[in-house]
């Protein structure tokens, strides 16, 4: 190989969205055969930056040098034949497909014939060069979501990606999974590949990268710095451009009475399979019950039987000594139940509907907010406006659409809704997923205000660092069961990875945490 | 794999046009696409006039005289714009939950065949008072209305049917179920019409109060249209300032949002089906009370169609939906002036492309941009 050229060289990129701008003439270099990371708050302009190169998004501005050689992107399709391939955060497999069939899924060749068992072999070799071990004739459903994201990377690797773009694509995994994740990686970058990571997970960061790019509101704040001589403050500092606290203050627990009881409860995710497997928990007042377990485990299912918006087949969900179980969302909102939805857009607002109106969805049938039929417009706008002022959610008024708020001030809004109207019990799901530093700060305080007040509070989270933080006590699911309950003080990031991973905490056997 | 540099092949402007998605629309930009739309359609409708060998500059005025020109046509187009207004609001109040009625002309045929039941069976005497007899009509032109789009709204609610097909079907059954009763046992002497009702069986018209007001002499603008103006108050207070109106909204915007705030879809979706069918099937009512007089199988040239349409041309808005209907009376009232349907049509159908299409403008902004900036 010649004298390395840079693999990629991004000059003075500028990007535009009406009123925003995303990319403020940002310079990028990735050096042939490192693992270069994007680390940036949400709408720091990482992903736009990457779907630039990635063909998806052409830029007002700026050039691209690929190897050396002028491009310009018009598709994706063109990106990848210049040996550029992305790995977003949703995968784009199709679930009753195989892995082979999804691999080769829209490329020309082959043009008619599919020799699949052809295919088969080509694919197994592919696996063989980067340790990415997958069935070749496995249904995409069967699969676990690291082996997904394995036939991800295959199928960027199988149409010749010289340079592999991943948008964070640890968000989905175990512990043990990115582990296994990152040996890929240093493997791929030993055989020359180039691969740019986008998170905004420090330690990460700092554990696979070689250098670092920081970008703050569409600059950069700091280029191509080496990882091995940056410290996890520092770049946290130039990421929000101001100092961050990571450890969160949380005064001693005061428990008092159980106030949600679940049963023995047994449930059907949609696909009409069994998530939950005769779960029972408790949760007291005052404390925070965190529940870990990765993606998919029944988690969702969890709280949707807690909030009535899944039927349950068996068992009892006992709020303030009634059972609820099989009841109505309704019910649950009148016993003071809070939900925090997993799906901020898609369950948790109305798009179109106006901030105001959103911040009304649990209190509208109460007085003040409504008097028997009518709606009550002035209480409910100055309700609106004290909100987004005691929460600091940033909005031009409470007029505009929910659609416009930025996911944090979504998440807050969603808050303040759930939290003003007093609730007994709080089920937070992924409270604080894909926010910025700020907005995490701001949600886990909100969570822990309500703790000191006394509310119950089932916090499912899959950010360990947080259940660690926050919990009293952390429960661990795995395909509808609880595999053990420890203390965070207790035990361990891997003791909880293996837990995650199927064995009951008397399998972990590694006691007490001596970390 | 071989490197390539791709550019985008062929000739080139030195400008380009960008759409890029409109984060925030102005309260007015919507009346203003809306007009500018109508603007457009009318300029098409001109070439294609002209192009027919017409003056399109002349046919619009033609237009324009005859459908708001004087006072006596001006009443013409109001009274064709009363049973609009109020399929209008039907499909509106649905629509907005994203229930799609398209059987507002059924709902309108058994309104108009419950309001003459209390005439023909009879219920109410003959010589019962003319304010009872109206009320006794409106009512069971409400409830058929509202019972017709009942069935398709549980089944909806219940096992999930899809609404488009059953309202779609039902409007078969309607008519033919009103044809049933007028060539059968209400028909007049084997003519497929019922006999005309007793004059206290009909709405007050203007031209009733001729004694007191000289100028109303003629005018058939009947109760009706109060009906519409008030229903379109009434629409509007409901969704826009109404408990119920606000989980209507809620259920069109985002029906997993409105589960988890605990609304209960199956009650709504029932309910709304049945008030937008009550406002057709009144419609229904209004039309044979207050312009003909008796039942007969043709009393819609396809008004519940046409409430559809009107309920988009007005974005949902019950006070535009009064507008639109006005702005189609007039087109269908000049039409029959102009030639029996041609031109009036291709205008409505011209009108409706372009207003819908110039839905993009309220969700996209298109820019010039120069070719070297990029």
């Amino acid at each position: 190989m010649p004298e390395p050229v840079n693999a990629v060289e991004m000059h003075g990129i500028v990007k535009r969205f009406p009123g925003v701008l995303a990319n403020d003439h940002v310079d990028f270099v990735l050096r042939q055969g490192e693992v270069h990371a994007l680390l940036g708050e949400n709408g720091a302009g990482k992903s736009t930056l990457m779907n630039i190169l990635a063909g998806l998004y052409r830029p007002d501005q700026g050039t691209i040098l690929v190897n050396g050689r002028r491009v310009h992107f018009n598709s994706p399709r063109d990106a990848i034949a210049a040996g550029i391939g992305m790995i977003h955060q949703h995968f784009m497999l199709v679930p009753s497909q195989t892995v082979t069939e999804n691999i080769v899924l829209g490329l020309d060749t082959p043009r008619f014939f599919l020799r699949l068992a052809q295919l088969d072999r080509q694919i197994l070799e592919l696996q063989a060069r980067y340790g990415l071990k997958v069935d070749p004739r496995a249904k995409i459903w069967q699969l676990s979501v690291g082996e997904q994201q394995r036939v991800e990377i295959l199928k960027m690797l199988y149409r010749g990606a010289r340079v592999l773009i991943m948008d964070e694509p640890t968000a989905v995994l175990t512990p043990q999974e990115v582990e296994e994740l990152f040996v890929t990686l240093r493997d791929m970058v030993a055989g020359g590949h180039s691969i740019v990571f986008i998170s905004h997970k420090l330690d990460e960061v700092l554990s696979i990268a070689h250098r670092i790019t920081v970008l703050q509101h569409g600059r950069v704040t700091a280029a191509g710095l080496d990882a091995k001589s940056v410290t996890k403050r520092q770049l946290a500092q130039l990421m929000v451009g101001r100092e961050v606290v990571f450890t969160v203050q949380k005064p001693p627990a005061r428990r008092g009475e159980v106030v949600l009881s679940v049963e023995d409860v047994w449930a059907d995710n949609d696909r009409g399979l069994p998530a939950l497997k005769g779960l029972s928990l408790q949760v007291c007042s005052g404390e925070i019950l965190g529940v870990a377990g990765v993606a998919g485990n029944g988690q969702s299912e969890l709280a949707q039987v807690i909030t009535g918006l899944r039927k349950c087949r068996r068992g009892r969900i006992v709020i303030n000594g009634r059972d609820i179980a099989n009841r109505s969302p309704a019910a649950a909102i009148a016993q003071q139940i809070a939900h925090v939805p997993e799906d901020r857009t898609g369950v948790g607002t109305a798009p179109t509907l106006s901030v105001a109106d959103n911040l009304i969805m649990k209190s509208y049938r109460l007085p003040p907010i409504s008097d028997g039929w009518v709606l009550n417009r002035p209480v409910i706008r100055q309700q609106a406006e004290k909100l987004k002022s005691d929460y600091d959610i940033i909005a031009p008024s409470v007029d505009v659409q929910a659609r416009l708020l930025s996911g944090g001030n979504l998440q807050k809004a969603i808050l303040a809704r759930e939290m003003s109207a007093g609730p007994k019990l709080i089920v937070a799901v992924q409270p604080t997923r894909g926010l910025d530093v700020g907005a995490i700060e701001a949600v886990q305080q909100v969570l822990l205000n309500e703790r000191s007040r006394g509310t119950a509070i089932l916090l499912i989270s899959e950010e360990l660092d947080e259940l660690m933080s926050l919990s009293d006590r952390i429960i661990v699911m795995y395909e509808g069961e609880i595999m053990g309950e420890v203390k965070p003080e207790e035990t361990t990031l891997e003791q909880l990875g293996l837990m995650m991973a199927g064995q009951k905490l008397e399998q972990t056997a590694i006691g007490p945490a001596t970390e | 794999m071989a490197m390539t540099e791709t550019t985008a092949t062929g000739f080139r402007l030195p400008f380009t046009l960008r759409v890029e998605p409109r984060l925030e629309a102005p309260r007015w930009l919507g009346a203003v696409t809306s007009a500018g739309a109508l603007i457009v359609a009318l300029v098409i409708g001109g070439g294609i006039i002209a192009l027919a060998g017409g003056d399109p500059i002349r046919s619009y005025q033609h237009i324009f005289k005859a459908a708001f020109g004087s006072v006596g046509v001006l009443n013409d187009t109001l009274v064709k714009a009363t049973p609009l207004i109020l399929v209008g609001l039907a499909c509106a109040l649905a629509f907005r939950m994203r229930l799609w009625n398209i059987g507002a002309e059924g709902q309108f045929f058994l309104g108009a065949w419950g309001a003459s039941a209390v005439v023909l069976i009879p219920l109410l005497p003959k010589t019962a008072p003319r304010p009872l007899m109206l009320l006794a009509m409106a009512l069971a032109g409400f409830l058929c209305g509202a019972l017709w789009a009942w069935l398709p709204g549980y089944l909806r609610a219940r096992l999930n049917v899809n609404e488009v097909v059953t309202t779609l079907m039902m409007n078969y059954i309607a008519v033919s179920w009103v044809l049933y009763w007028v060539f059968g046992a209400w028909s007049e002497g084997g003519f497929q019409m019922s006999p005309v009702f007793p004059k206290n069986a009909w709405l007050p018209r203007l031209t009733d109060y001729a004694g007191a007001v000289e100028a109303f002499a003629g005018l058939t603008l009947h109760l009706g249209f109060l009906f519409g103006l008030i229903a379109a108050v009434l629409v509007w207070f409901i969704l826009q300032r109404s408990r119920w109106g606000y989980e209507i909204r809620l259920i069109g915007d985002n029906p997993r949002a409105a589960h988890y705030a605990g609304v209960n879809m199956v009650r709504n979706t029932v309910l709304v089906m049945m008030l937008s069918g009550g406002l057709a099937g009144l419609a229904g009512m209004s039309e044979i009370a207050g312009v003909v007089h008796r039942l007969q199988g043709a009393i819609s040239p396809g008004y519940g169609f046409t409430g559809i349409i009107i309920a988009w041309l007005a974005k949902l808005n019950p006070f535009a939906v009064v507008l639109v209907s006005i702005l189609f009376g007039g087109l269908i009232l000049a039409g029959r002036e102009i030639q029996p349907s041609g031109v009036p049509r291709m205008l409505q159908g011209v009108i409706l492309f372009c207003v819908i299409a110039s839905d993009v403008l309220l969700r996209y902004r298109v820019r010039l941009v120069r070719r070297g900036a990029e």
